[in-house]
Parts: C-alpha cells; sequence; structure tokens
C-alpha cells in the first residue's frame, strides 16, 4: 500500500478555522459548494464538530471545479466576500445548505439574509480580488493529492475513507486518541 | 507486461481526436507532452481526472507541457465528453484497433476492455522521463505530473548552467 498523500500547505493565519486553535484533531475539507457530495457531507461535518467539541478544530478550502459547476467559483468567492465582513461561516453554511441555489441573484439574497452591506458584497463579487486565494487554495488542494471533491484531512493526512458520519467521526477519534 | 518506464522513447502514434481529425504524437517533438490514459468517459463529475486536468491547464502550460487524454472510446464519444465538461485539450480514440496504443505503453486491461488510469510524461525529445499506473478506480490526482514537470524543469536549468559556464 503506497502512504496516503500530505497537506502541502499547513493551516495557519490565511485559513478560515472553526474550534479551537489547540484542538488535538484539525478536520480539513477541499470543498466546491456546487457539488453535491459536498452538500451532502455537510450535516455529518456539522455532526462530527457537535460531538468531538472543543477536541476539533474544522478547516474550509476552495476547491471549486468550474468547468463542471458554473456558480462554483462565485459560490467560492461570495463565502470570501462574507469573510471581508466577518461572516465566513455563516455564508458557508448556508451556501452547503441552499441546495444549488447559487446563480448571482440566490447570492445576493444569501447577503440580505446574513445581513452583510450587499453593495460592498456586489461590488466585491464583481471585482476580481478573491480570484487569487481561491486558485491558491485550488492549488494546494491539487499538490496535496485532491482529486475530486470533497477531499478531508485528518491532522494533515488524506482521508481515503467514506464521507458519512460513522466513518468520518471514527477517523477523528482515532486521531484524538492517538494525538 | 508492465508500463514502459522512463528512458525510454515514447511509441508514436496517430489517434482520432474528433471524427475528422487525427493528433500524432511526433507533432509535439520540442514540447513536453503528459499523456493521461483513462478507462473511459463520463465518469462521476465531483471525482473526474479529466475535469480537474482542465482545472490545472493553466500549471500544465506554464511547465510548457501539453495534455493529451486517452480512452477506447469513440470519437463521438470524447466530443460531447468534451463538450459537457468544457474540456479544451484533446480528448484521443484509442478504438481502432482497440488499445492498441495502449498496448503500446502497455497500460491495457485487457480483462476490463480499457486502458489502465496511468499517466507518462514525456520531455521534449520524446522520451518517457516519468510513469506512474494508477490502483484501478483511484483518481491519481494532478500532484504527481506537477513534481515531474518541476523535476524536469530543474534539469533543464541545470543544463542551461552548465552550458553558459
Amino acid at each position: 500500500m503506497t502512504s496516503r498523500p500530505r497537506l502541502v500547505l499547513p493551516v495557519g493565519e490565511r485559513d478560515h478555522i472553526r474550534g479551537p486553535a489547540d484542538a488535538p484533531v484539525t478536520l480539513l475539507e477541499y470543498g466546491d459548494f456546487e457539488c453535491p457530495f459536498c452538500q451532502a457531507a455537510h450535516p455529518a461535518v456539522e455532526e462530527v464538530r457537535r460531538r468531538v467539541g472543543d477536541q476539533l478544530r474544522f478547516v474550509y478550502r476552495h476547491f471549486p471545479l468550474a468547468n463542471v459547476h458554473p456558480h462554483a467559483e462565485a459560490a467560492a468567492k461570495a463565502a470570501e466576500a462574507a469573510s471581508a465582513q466577518g461572516s465566513f461561516w455563516p455564508m458557508h453554511d448556508r451556501l452547503f445548505e441552499a441546495q444549488g441555489a447559487l446563480t448571482d441573484e440566490d447570492l445576493v439574497a444569501h447577503a440580505v439574509a446574513l445581513g452583510l452591506d450587499v453593495e460592498r458584497f456586489v461590488r466585491e463579487l464583481a471585482s476580481g480580488i478573491y480570484a487569487a486565494r481561491i486558485r491558491e487554495d485550488f492549488m494546494s488542494g491539487v499538490r496535496s493529492g485532491v482529486n475530486g471533491t470533497p477531499t478531508f484531512y485528518v491532522n494533515g493526512v488524506r482521508y481515503d475513507g467514506s464521507i458519512d458520519l460513522g466513518s468520518l467521526l471514527a477517523a477523528v477519534v482515532e486521531a484524538r486518541e492517538a494525538a | 507486461m508492465g508500463a514502459l518506464q522512463p528512458g525510454l522513447n515514447a511509441p508514436d502514434f496517430t489517434l482520432h481526436s474528433t471524427p475528422d481529425q487525427t493528433v500524432s504524437l511526433h507533432e509535439f517533438r520540442g514540447q513536453r507532452v503528459i499523456l493521461a490514459f483513462y478507462p473511459a468517459d463520463w465518469s462521476p463529475v465531483c471525482g473526474d481526472q479529466m475535469s480537474l486536468y482542465q482545472m490545472v491547464l493553466p500549471e500544465f502550460r506554464r511547465l510548457k507541457a501539453e495534455l493529451l487524454g486517452i480512452s477506447v472510446d469513440g470519437a463521438w464519444c470524447h466530443v460531447a465528453f468534451a463538450l459537457d465538461r468544457k474540456l479544451t485539450y484533446p480528448l484521443l480514440s484509442d478504438f481502432e484497433p482497440k488499445g492498441a496504443v495502449a498496448r503500446d505503453y502497455g497500460v491495457y486491461l485487457s480483462h476490463y476492455g480499457t486502458t489502465a488510469r496511468s499517466l507518462f510524461v514525456l520531455d521534449e525529445a520524446g522520451v518517457i522521463r516519468w510513469s506512474y499506473v494508477s490502483p484501478v478506480g483511484v483518481n491519481p490526482g494532478a500532484d504527481g505530473i506537477l513534481e515531474a514537470l518541476e523535476s524536469l524543469e530543474r534539469d533543464a536549468g541545470r543544463h542551461a548552467r552548465a552550458r553558459a559556464s
């Protein structure tokens, strides 16, 4: 058996992180808001977070497959534009729960619902200011062995198990016990 | 029979990229080439190797490499697949005789009737510099290709410096 790929870009200041910085387990996802498998994985991730509590920190990086998901790039930009207003995670959750409602009009509606400064949000979405960051996320995933979405890393090692609550939770618990 | 190994000359071929166009490997002499053999068009979208490579194409080009996808699907199938996934690089049809090019490269799986998921990186002289066969069902991603191309780039840099000194 070949060894599993490892994360090449360590988690740091640049990342979107929820959970304590000193948590023994880091679960990192490369995801695409328009990917149905990522949408399906979102509730499992949330449940893992709930059950493992402050023993876990969760990190999300963008991996939009823009040629097959026409709204994925704009959705990633919307999350970054929300982040600029301190609302990355509310937007992240909303985009995954929106069941594919990701047209430009939908994105603006999400910003309105979250109480963001909509004028600034729309302006930033139309500009290219987040493209480089999203591409950096994407290429860091490519270099780390991401080959589809979602791809998870548990404490920096690619998780190759199935994407369901039981399997993800077992991997996280195992990493906590090994820590 | 295993996949052709680094150091060997890449066997030349001419295959259809569309019903009325062909692509020959020797046309790419002087450029780096990535040959990506894959089992079939129409694998599930979010884990699709060919879609991933479309997204990484700017990096491949920056490292002076052209990408050719190869499967045993027919040219009409490739056209439809490329249109659906918005793929802009050639998909070649190793269709008649079926899998002949894959056999030349040692990556035909006769019990599946498809090519293995396998990757070859060729240098400017058409010599295989890196090859990799992925386990069945596993998308190998692009990290190995990028590392192989960067290694070629470093070698080219060293040779240029050696000539200059």
